[in-house]
């Protein structure tokens, strides 16, 4: 250290911990996140106080909007691969391999069957914008692909739960006619996906 | 780090005569740290933390079609309670059956069903309470707690909630009451039909539907 008495205070920081907190921030987020998916639809679920974790594996989630436009979606290529190979014997439509792959890498969809080939040869953007006006899955009595699925990915996996992701001003008709899809197909214990909300018991705020 | 320290030494700055080749080692890594925190925001809200968020609700829903009007005589009136979701978040309750068509107003606000349900709860839910807060000090144990949750809810005097929401209501607004059914520690509840009665008495309250 010299020992002439420097005019000028020095301004320099020094930045060690904070690069090091940034990085290790930056690893942690890295690490233990994954990249939301990109949903096709938007739904914003109501809250509740429930902390009961939706488990990761073998679900199958019914989305509906506030349209009351119903989509599937399906955890696991492997579940996905089985439930499309069924789906084609059901409807007698025939799906290529290159098809049935193509449908193992879909997260969620919503459209009648019949429009279903069609939608796998389009790209993302493409099919983004079909998201947008698509009709959903039809859920009416003559009609009822949804419990189509439902029965088929019950065959393809005997574990799977159901899971109903509803917006928050979807109709309540709408939802009375899954749940009543969903009872139809010996499904009787089901979950209804909410956001995260302060369990005023806990607070004490009663 | 700010700087590095190089052959120059701390702070001086009187360079007047050139003195040869003596540069200054030192490097401002302010702009790295920035960019470091730019990843990490961008991280934050680009992706979702894998479990902790998602949350649900367990319901298990009665296998047979809705009791018919002779099994429904067969509750226990005293303690039937009903509740009609109708429009805009409005829930309409009687206690005991429809006989008549008078029944009370409420909402979803804090002094709205939930005060009614608490009350009518009261024993159910002071038990519980007690519990939560014996295994909140370490009292009882996991096991023991929810064995006596499961007791206290099974007791034969508390309300046995029927939640019929209307056409005119939202998801929404069937969430939030299954939600008051958890938070006021309710033991028996269901979700059934309405019946024509209650369905034209909705109609009626509610006339300015869009």
């Amino acid at each position: 250290m010299p020992k002439v008495k420097v005019p000028r205070k020095s301004t320099m920081v020094d930045m060690t911990a904070m690069t090091d907190v940034a990085f290790l921030l930056l690893t942690f987020f890295m690490l233990a996140t994954k990249f939301k998916p990109d949903e096709p639809i938007i739904v914003d679920t109501p809250s509740s106080v429930s902390e009961i974790v939706l488990p990761e594996q073998d679900v199958m989630i019914i989305s509906v909007d506030a349209n009351g436009r119903v989509f599937f979606g399906i955890d696991g290529q492997y579940n996905r691969e089985g439930l499309i190979s069924k789906m084609s014997a059901l409807k007698g439509v025939a799906f290529s391999e290159e098809e049935k792959k193509q449908f193992s890498l879909v997260d969620q969809f919503g459209m009648p069957f019949n429009q279903l080939k069609q939608y796998l040869t389009l790209s993302a953007d493409q099919r983004t914008n079909f998201n947008k006006t698509s009709a959903g899955i039809p859920i009416d009595s003559l009609n009822n692909e949804l419990g189509d699925w439902i029965w088929q990915a019950r065959l393809t996996n005997n574990n799977i739960r159901v899971a109903i992701k509803g917006d928050m001003d979807t109709q309540y008709p709408v939802v009375k006619r899954i749940i009543k899809v969903v009872q139809e197909k010996n499904v009787n214990r089901f979950n209804f996906i909410t956001s995260m909300e302060a369990d005023p018991r806990k607070t004490g705020s009663e | 780090m700010a700087d590095i320290e190089g052959g120059g030494g701390g702070g001086h700055k009187k360079g007047g005569k050139p003195r040869g080749k003596k540069m200054s080692t030192r490097v401002d890594f302010t702009p790295m740290v920035d960019l470091g925190f730019l990843l990490i925001t961008f991280f934050m809200l680009t992706t979702s933390m894998s479990k902790p968020k998602t949350m649900e609700i367990n319901m298990p829903v009665k296998p047979d079609k809705p009791p018919t009007e002779e099994e429904q005589t067969k509750f226990p009136k005293d303690r039937a309670v009903t509740l009609i979701l109708g429009p805009k978040g409005n829930i309409f309750y009687y206690e005991g059956l429809p006989d008549n068509l008078s029944f009370q107003t409420t909402n979803f606000g804090k002094d709205g069903i939930r005060k009614y349900l608490l009350q009518r709860n009261k024993a159910i839910h002071d038990k519980c309470t007690s519990l939560r807060k014996e295994f909140q000090e370490g009292k009882i144990n996991e096991e023991e707690y929810k064995k006596g949750i499961k007791e206290a809810k099974s007791d034969k005097t508390g309300p046995l909630i029927l939640i019929k929401p209307s056409d005119q209501s939202i998801y929404k607004n069937m969430i939030d009451i299954l939600d008051e059914m958890q938070i006021c520690d309710i033991g028996v509840f269901a979700v059934v039909e309405l019946n024509d009665i209650e369905k034209q008495a909705v109609e009626a309250a509610s006339p300015t539907q869009p």
